[in-house]
């Protein structure tokens, strides 16, 4: 019966499972947010409250904020499915696991990058973002968030299981995310200095196309690595 | 050119030997770690092979 | 002819033959170190407008380059060794991180040497600077990643996958960090004067190679030990006669 399953469907039902368990845990989607909201207005604490200033580096404390809050919830990403047996049960099934990877990418991403997406607007006002800026800023983030979500599944993947894995794991896909980070909060500076961001964008789109290609794949081979 | 005039660097000695300074220490530490790590590989193979003996 | 290449891609084999090149490739390495300073500082004339300052390209730049091409090749083992198998191509890789990371090191600590004098400031994010930073994080990564997990075969495999997502992430990275250096008008070193003088020339080259060398040298000795930490178990590790006496 189960073989029959489309990939959509298959696809689909890890998405369901997951955001199902996830609204049995609010409190952890809710750390990754508030944890975000946290950094970016502990900022202008930090630098002064300049509005002129506030307004440049808007786009660049959003990103590398939204950068760090997706690292957050990266190392549970597949661990309580390695815990429970779960995980060795996807790796047997006769479905594909790329494809089962990809729908907790997916699920990942709605419940760690879509909120920050949408609460972004509110945060550019506190940093007196213009209208179009906070705009340009949401599709950004909009591009921008799954691609953390699927370079961190590779991490999460190959660190799975490790002592210190938290940690580790913002080792590992930091450094690979400063092409996320520099278009992403370039396309912002560009609106804000008159220009357009298109091609800040489109190099984002291309990102989030090429990841969402070789990604899955990839997390998949590092979770087989991890469960050996 | 004399001695000094060639440590002295033109003002920039600071700078040129700094550099050169740190690689040549750089190289050394490395070398000694190397060598380090194969004395250690040696040790723990000879307590090994001592152990198998007396056992 | 094919089997004698197979033949030294086993580790008992390769652990002599390592042994044996060891000293063919340090001892040159220190010679052509020795040969391409005495050019650089001897032979190059002063330069015009960076005074002698500038003669710590002579090591910068090799530094430099030794830091991305080792990352490469690192990758490269790392990938044989997932792909086929061959644990020697994994070892390789584990040896040759360290020294890659500490050449990145040195490009860092002497480009900050070198942008003192020249833009009176010790860091400025000049695209080569900042790739070469984010370069050593990426190493870092590869050591850490290694570090942490205890089973070798894991290590290996998890490390390897990383430095492939790494060298594809790597010219995306360099461009990107490009782009961005021209956008925000940053200053980037350059050479006065369009040609470089011929003794400059040969002082780097040289250093390059020694640089080269020195790299293989130290990697081919880090991998015998390598070789020995993993084969412990094994009869002919045993019957070495440097673990015997």
């Amino acid at each position: 019966m189960t073989s029959r399953l489309s990939v959509f469907g298959l696809l689909g039902l890890v998405i369901k499972r997951d955001l199902l368990l996830a609204m049995r845990r609010r409190a952890d989607v809710l750390t990754t947010l508030i944890f975000f909201v946290m950094v970016v207005s502990l900022f202008p604490l930090g630098v002064g409250p300049e509005p002129d200033m506030l307004r440049k580096m808007a786009g660049g404390v959003l990103w590398v904020a939204a950068l760090l809050s997706s690292m957050l919830s990266l190392p549970r990403m597949f661990s309580a499915d390695h815990i429970d047996g779960t995980l060795e049960q996807m790796m047997l099934a006769p479905q594909s696991l790329t494809v089962m990877v990809l729908g907790k990418i997916v699920a990942h991403w709605m419940l760690s990058g879509l909120p920050l997406v949408l609460i972004a607007p509110v945060l550019g006002l506190q940093f007196d973002m213009s209208a179009e800026a906070i705009w340009v800023l949401m599709l950004a983030l909009l591009l921008g968030t799954p691609v953390l979500s699927m370079i961190g599944a590779v991490g999460a993947a190959l660190t799975l299981g490790l002592r210190g894995g938290g940690v580790l794991v913002s080792l590992l896909v930091l450094p690979l995310t400063i092409p996320v980070l520099i278009f992403g909060a370039g396309a912002v500076e560009a609106v804000s200095g008159g220009m357009d961001a298109a091609s800040n964008l489109s190099l984002l789109g291309a990102f989030l196309l090429f990841a969402l290609v070789f990604s899955p794949f990839v997390a998949s081979q590092a979770l087989r690595i991890s469960m050996e | 050119m004399s001695m000094s005039e060639f440590f002295y660097m033109n003002g920039y000695a600071f700078y040129v030997w700094g550099s050169y300074g740190l690689a040549l220490l750089v190289f050394l530490v490395e070398i000694a770690m190397v060598r380090n790590r194969r004395k250690q590989a040696l040790r723990q193979l000879r307590l090994m092979n001592d152990d198998g003996e007396a056992a | 002819m094919a089997i004698n290449w197979f033949k030294y891609s086993a580790p008992s084999t390769f652990y002599g033959l390592a042994g044996k090149l060891t000293p063919w490739f340090a001892w040159p390495a220190a010679v052509l170190f020795a040969v391409g300073l005495y050019i650089g500082f001897f032979v190059a004339p002063t330069d015009a407008v960076q005074s002698e300052a500038y003669r710590i390209i002579f090591i910068h730049v090799p530094a430099s380059i030794l830091s991305m091409f080792l990352y490469l090749i690192m990758a490269g083992y790392a990938a044989l060794g997932l792909i086929f198998k061959t644990r020697l191509s994994s070892m390789m890789a584990s040896a040759l991180a360290p020294t890659g990371a500490l050449f990145a090191f040195i490009s860092l600590w002497t480009g900050a040497l070198w942008g003192k004098p020249m833009w009176g400031a010790w860091w400025v994010w000049d695209a080569r600077l900042t790739s070469e930073l984010i370069l050593l994080f990426l190493y870092l990564g590869f050591i850490a990643l290694q570090a942490s997990i205890e089973d070798p075969r894991r290590a290996d495999k998890a490390s390897a996958l990383l430095a492939i997502v790494g060298s594809v992430n790597v010219p995306i990275i360099y461009y990107s960090v490009q782009w961005w250096n021209t956008l925000h008008q940053g200053s980037t070193i350059k050479m006065t004067g369009t040609s470089m003088h011929v003794a400059m020339q040969q002082s780097m080259f040289t250093v390059l190679v020694a640089c080269w060398l020195y790299a293989i040298a130290v990697g081919l000795s880090r991998v015998r030990s390598i070789i020995l930490e993993r084969e412990a178990n094994t009869q002919w590790v045993k019957e070495l006669p440097e673990v015997k006496q």
